[in-house]
C-alpha cells in the first residue's frame, strides 16, 4: 500500500511539475555518455558471457594482466613484461608497481594467483573455462613477479589473458564484483540505476573526462532519439543500418564504420544427410550471393567473407573466390549428389542479420532448386536446439569470438564437422608462439574449413558506431567486446 | 458489507493458489537452460553443472515450488540467477517507476474523460458532441506508441523540452525523475482517455433519459445540481469498471511504452527475465501482476458496493 501511496503523491505533484521549468539537462565536458542496446545482468567480467558485462568493464573498471588493443594486438597491462621459456611452457610475468584496486587494497602477486586459480577452480562459473584449460599451476615468485605454468604449450596464451574473463580481481571483493565491482581500471564504480545507466568515475581528478554513463536503451530508434536529442554523446554499436545514412549527412556527428570479430555463417549440420554429402555443402556455398545478402540485410554494411576468418587479421587468407555465387554451379552440384526437391529447415535466432539475411538466403536458395523452411527461434530456444542438441539442418548465427577457428577441431561442436587434417594444424598451432609459423597454420585452417565447405560463410559483421563530432579516441573496431574509454577525449 | 468483503478476500486467496500452480507449471515446462544463457555457448559441461547447482536447479520441482511458497508466505523472494540480486529488490526498483507512470496516466485520462463525456452528452447531436466524438474516434484509433515516437520527436528531439528517453531515478531529485516520466504517462494516458470519454457520454446519456431525472427537473433542482449529484453518480458504475479494467491494462500495456521510452519499468523486467530464463524473477512478476489485477476487480467490486447499495444485497 506504501508504493500506492508514494504513486498517488507523485502523481498530485505532476501539475506542479509541468508548471516548473524542465531540469539542466546540458551536457558538461568532462562527462561521457554512450547508449548501448543491452544491460549487463551483472558486472563481473569473470562469471558470465554477456558481451554486455565486458562492454561496460572492461579495461575501464577491471584489468587483466594483458590487454587486447583496438586492432585486437596483445599490449601490456597489469603485467609490464614477460618471458617465456624455450619449451613454451613457462611463461614469467614482471608486474607493474604501485598498483592499487579501487578499495585501497594493494596490489600484488597473489592477486593474480587467486584470480586465476579462482577462474580455473573445480567449482568456477567462469564462463570461458577453457581459455585456462593449459594453465598446470600458478605461483607468485614474489610480490612484483608471477610464475604461470602449463601442461601443454599454448600459443594463445597471452591473448587469453587479455580477455574479460582473465581481468584481475581481489580475494577481499571478489565475492561482492557482480553488484559493487572492485578492479584496478582508472574508472571505478559509481552506481547502477537498474534498467537505465551504469555510472562509472574517474580514480585521477586530473582525467579530461571525470564520469562515464552507460546508458541502456533496447529499442535502436531510441537510441537515436536520445543521441538527437542530446541525451547521449555516442553510440558504440547501432543495430539499425538503415539510420547511418542520415547521420552521415549531419555535421553535428561522425558516423564510424569498423569491423567487428562476429564472422556470420550459414551453419550446416554436418551430419544430417543430405548435409553429409560435400556436394550438398558446396551447391548450398555456390547458391548464396553474399554481396546480396550485405545489401539487403545490413544495407550494405559488412565484408563478404570466404572462410571463419576475420578480414582484419594479418593471418586472413581471402578465399571469398572459392564459390562465387552461381546458381547453374549450384543446381549441376546437387544433380551430381542425386539430391532432386531437397528440403531444408532453416533456424533464425532473433538478431537482424539472422531474421533479415535468412529471408534473402531462402530466396537464393529455392533458386538453386532447394526448399528452405524457416523456423524463427528465440535465444533460449537456439541454444537449446540448435547448439546443444543440434536438431537443425542450417542456421544463421554470427560467431562474434575473437580468433575462434579453433570450434572446427572441437569434437561435438553443433556443426558436427570432424577434420584430424585440421585437428593436426590446431594441435601445431597451439604449440607455437611464433607469430609468423602461427599466421602460416591459421592460413591452413582457413583454406581446410573452406575446402571442405563446412559452412556457408557469408559476411563479417561491422560495428557502425555514431558520435557526436568533438569525441576523439572512440573504438572503431571491436577485437573483444569492449568499449575501452580509457583513451577517449572531447576536443 | 463485512461478510461480503470477506467472502470476496477468500476467492481471491484461492484465485491466487491456482495462479501460482499455474505460473510454476507452465514455466517448468517452458524449454530453455538458464545456466547455459548466463555462460554462453563456451561454457564447459562441469562449469554449468556448477551453475545449475548454484541455482538451486538441481532439485526436485515439487520442493522448488513449496519453497517458493514457502518463501513468498514468510516475506522472502528469491535470487535473480542473472542480477543476482533479491527479486524483491529487483520489483521494488520497477514499480517505482510503473506504478506512478500507471496512476499518473489513470489520472490524467480521467480527469479529461470525464469531463469532456458529459460536455458531449449535454450537447448531444450539436457541434460539440460531434467534435468531441470525432476526437475520441481519432484517439482511440492512434496507437499509443506511435503517439509515443511523435511526442519524443517533437519535445525531446526538436524542442528539447524533455528528454528522449531513460529514467534517472528517484534520488536524482522529485522534478527530475517526474519529468522524465510526463511523455510515457501522457502517451499512455491520450487513447485511454478517448475510450473513457465515449463511455462517460453513452452512460451520462442513458440516465439523462432515466425518470428520476426528470423528477429531479420537475422538483425544480437546478440542472447543474441534476448533472453532477443525480446524473453523473448513476452513470459512474459502467465507468468504475473500464477504469478499473483500464488500470490494469496500463500496467500490462506499459509494456510497449516503456520499451519505446526506455524506461526500467515493469514492463522491461518482464521482457528481459523472459529472454533471459531467469524463472525466479519471471514467476514473482507474474504473480504479482495477477495479484493487481484481482486486487483491483476487487476494488471494483467493492466500490460498486459503495456507489450502489444495491450491489451490496444482490451479492
Amino acid at each position: 500500500m506504501k508504493i500506492t501511496m508514494h504513486g498517488a503523491a507523485t502523481a498530485l505533484a505532476l501539475g506542479l511539475a509541468v508548471l516548473a521549468a524542465p531540469p539542466a539537462m546540458a551536457q558538461s565536458k568532462d562527462t561521457l555518455t554512450l547508449g548501448f542496446t543491452l544491460e549487463p545482468p551483472h558486472l563481473d567480467p569473470s562469471a558470465g558471457a554477456a558481451g554486455a558485462i565486458d562492454a561496460t568493464v572492461y579495461a575501464n573498471l577491471f584489468e587483466g594482466l594483458t590487454r587486447i588493443d583496438e586492432n585486437g594486438a596483445v599490449q601490456p597491462q597489469l603485467a609490464t613484461s614477460w618471458t617465456v621459456s624455450d619449451d613454451g611452457l613457462v611463461y614469467t610475468f614482471k608486474l607493474k608497481n604501485g598498483v592499487t584496486f579501487h578499495d585501497g587494497t594493494t596490489f600484488d602477486a597473489d592477486d593474480v594467483v587467486f584470480s586465476l586459480d579462482r577462474a580455473r577452480a573445480e567449482d568456477s562459473v567462469n564462463a570461458q573455462k577453457q581459455l585456462f584449460a593449459a594453465i598446470d599451476k600458478v605461483e607468485a615468485v614474489d610480490p612484483g613477479t608471477v610464475r604461470i605454468t602449463l601442461s601443454r604449450p599454448e600459443g594463445a596464451l597471452l591473448f587469453n589473458l587479455g580477455w574479460g574473463d582473465a581481468v584481475i580481481v581481489a580475494p577481499e571483493s571478489a565475492d561482492n564484483n557482480k553488484v559493487s565491482p572492485i578492479g584496478t581500471g582508472p574508472y571505478k564504480f559509481d552506481r547502477w540505476v537498474k534498467g537505465d545507466r551504469v555510472k562509472l568515475v574517474a580514480v585521477d581528478p586530473a582525467r579530461q573526462i571525470q564520469s562515464v554513463n552507460f546508458r541502456f536503451i533496447p529499442d535502436p530508434s531510441a537510441q537515436i532519439a536520445a543521441l538527437r536529442a542530446g541525451d547521449i554523446d555516442a553510440i558504440t554499436n547501432l543495430n539499425a543500418p538503415e539510420a547511418v545514412i542520415a547521420f552521415q549527412a549531419d555535421p553535428n556527428f561522425e558516423v564510424s564504420i569498423g569491423s567487428t570479430e562476429g564472422e556470420t555463417i550459414l551453419a550446416m549440420n554436418n551430419t544430417r544427410p543430405p548435409l553429409t554429402d560435400i556436394r550438398v555443402r558446396r551447391a548450398i556455398a555456390h547458391a548464396i550471393d553474399r554481396q546480396a545478402i550485405v545489401d539487403g540485410a545490413m544495407f550494405g554494411f559488412g565484408t563478404p567473407i570466404g572462410s571463419h576468418f576475420a578480414p582484419h587479421h594479418p593471418a586472413y587468407v581471402d578465399l571469398v573466390a572459392t564459390y562465387p555465387h552461381d546458381t547453374a554451379k549450384a543446381r549441376a552440384l546437387l544433380a551430381e549428389s542425386g539430391q532432386s526437391d531437397l528440403k531444408l529447415t532453416l533456424k533464425l535466432p532473433p538478431p537482424t542479420y539472422a531474421r533479415r539475411g535468412g529471408e534473402i538466403i531462402a530466396s537464393q536458395l529455392k533458386d538453386a532448386g532447394i526448399a528452405v523452411e524457416i523456423i524463427p527461434v528465440e535465444w533460449a530456444q537456439w541454444l537449446e536446439q540448435v547448439f546443444r542438441g543440434t536438431n537443425y539442418d542450417m542456421t544463421i548465427v554470427s560467431h562474434t569470438e575473437p580468433m575462434d577457428i579453433g570450434i572446427y577441431a572441437r569434437d561435438k561442436y553443433y556443426f558436427n564437422y570432424d577434420s584430424p587434417a585440421l585437428k593436426a594444424v590446431m594441435d601445431k598451432l597451439n604449440a607455437t608462439s611464433d607469430p609468423n609459423t602461427r599466421n602460416a597454420l591459421l592460413g591452413e585452417a582457413q583454406k581446410i574449413v573452406t575446402g571442405d565447405s563446412v559452412n556457408a560463410f557469408m559476411f563479417q559483421l561491422a560495428r557502425l558506431g555514431v558520435w557526436r563530432k568533438g569525441l576523439k579516441g572512440m573504438w572503431r573496431n571491436a577485437p573483444v567486446q569492449a568499449t575501452d574509454v580509457t583513451g577517449v577525449r572531447w576536443e | 458489507m463485512l461478510t461480503y468483503i470477506v467472502r470476496r478476500l477468500m476467492v481471491l486467496l484461492v484465485t491466487l493458489i491456482v495462479a501460482s500452480l499455474a505460473i510454476f507449471v507452465v514455466l517448468e515446462v517452458l524449454p530453455g537452460d538458464p545456466a547455459l544463457l548466463v555462460l554462453g555457448i563456451e561454457a564447459q559441461d562441469d562449469t554449468l553443472a556448477a551453475l545449475r547447482a548454484q541455482m538451486g536447479l538441481d532439485r526436485p520441482a515439487p520442493v522448488r515450488y513449496i519453497e517458493w511458497i514457502g518463501g513468498l508466505a514468510s516475506g522472502t523472494t528469491g535470487i535473480s540467477h542473472t542480477y543476482a540480486v533479491p527479486v524483491s529488490e529487483l520489483i521494488g526498483e520497477r514499480l517505482a517507476v510503473t506504478i506512478p507512470l500507471a496512476l499518473i496516466a489513470l489520472i490524467v485520462s480521467t480527469l479529461i474523460a470525464i469531463p469532456v463525456g458529459m460536455f458531449a452528452a449535454t450537447r448531444r447531436g450539436r457541434t460539440g458532441d460531434y467534435a468531441v466524438m470525432g476526437f475520441s474516434q481519432v484517439g482511440m484509433a492512434i496507437p499509443n506508441f506511435w503517439f509515443a515516437i511523435l511526442s519524443i520527436l517533437i519535445f525531446a528531439v526538436a524542442l528539447g523540452w524533455f528528454p528522449a528517453s531513460g529514467f534517472p531515478g528517484w534520488d536524482t531529485g522529485f522534478a527530475t525523475a517526474l519529468w522524465a516520466l510526463v511523455l510515457p504517462a501522457l502517451s499512455l494516458a491520450l487513447p485511454e482517455a478517448a475510450i473513457l470519454a465515449r463511455v462517460t457520454r453513452t452512460s451520462v446519456l442513458d440516465t439523462l433519459g432515466a425518470d428520476y431525472v426528470r423528477t429531479a427537473h420537475a422538483k425544480g433542482l437546478a440542472p447543474r445540481r441534476v448533472l453532477w449529484g443525480h446524473v453523473l453518480r448513476n452513470a459512474l458504475i459502467p465507468m468504475t469498471t473500464i477504469i478499473g479494467l483500464q488500470f490494469a491494462f496500463l500496467l500490462a500495456g506499459s509494456i510497449v511504452i516503456e520499451a519505446v521510452f526506455a524506461l526500467p519499468g515493469l514492463g522491461r523486467l518482464i521482457f528481459q527475465s523472459v529472454s533471459q530464463r531467469d524463472l525466479v524473477v519471471l514467476r514473482d512478476v507474474v504473480l504479482l501482476l495477477v495479484v493487481f489485477v484481482v486486487v483491483v476487480n476487487f476494488l471494483v467490486d467493492v466500490a460498486y458496493s459503495m456507489i450502489d447499495p444495491r450491489a451490496r444485497r444482490a451479492a
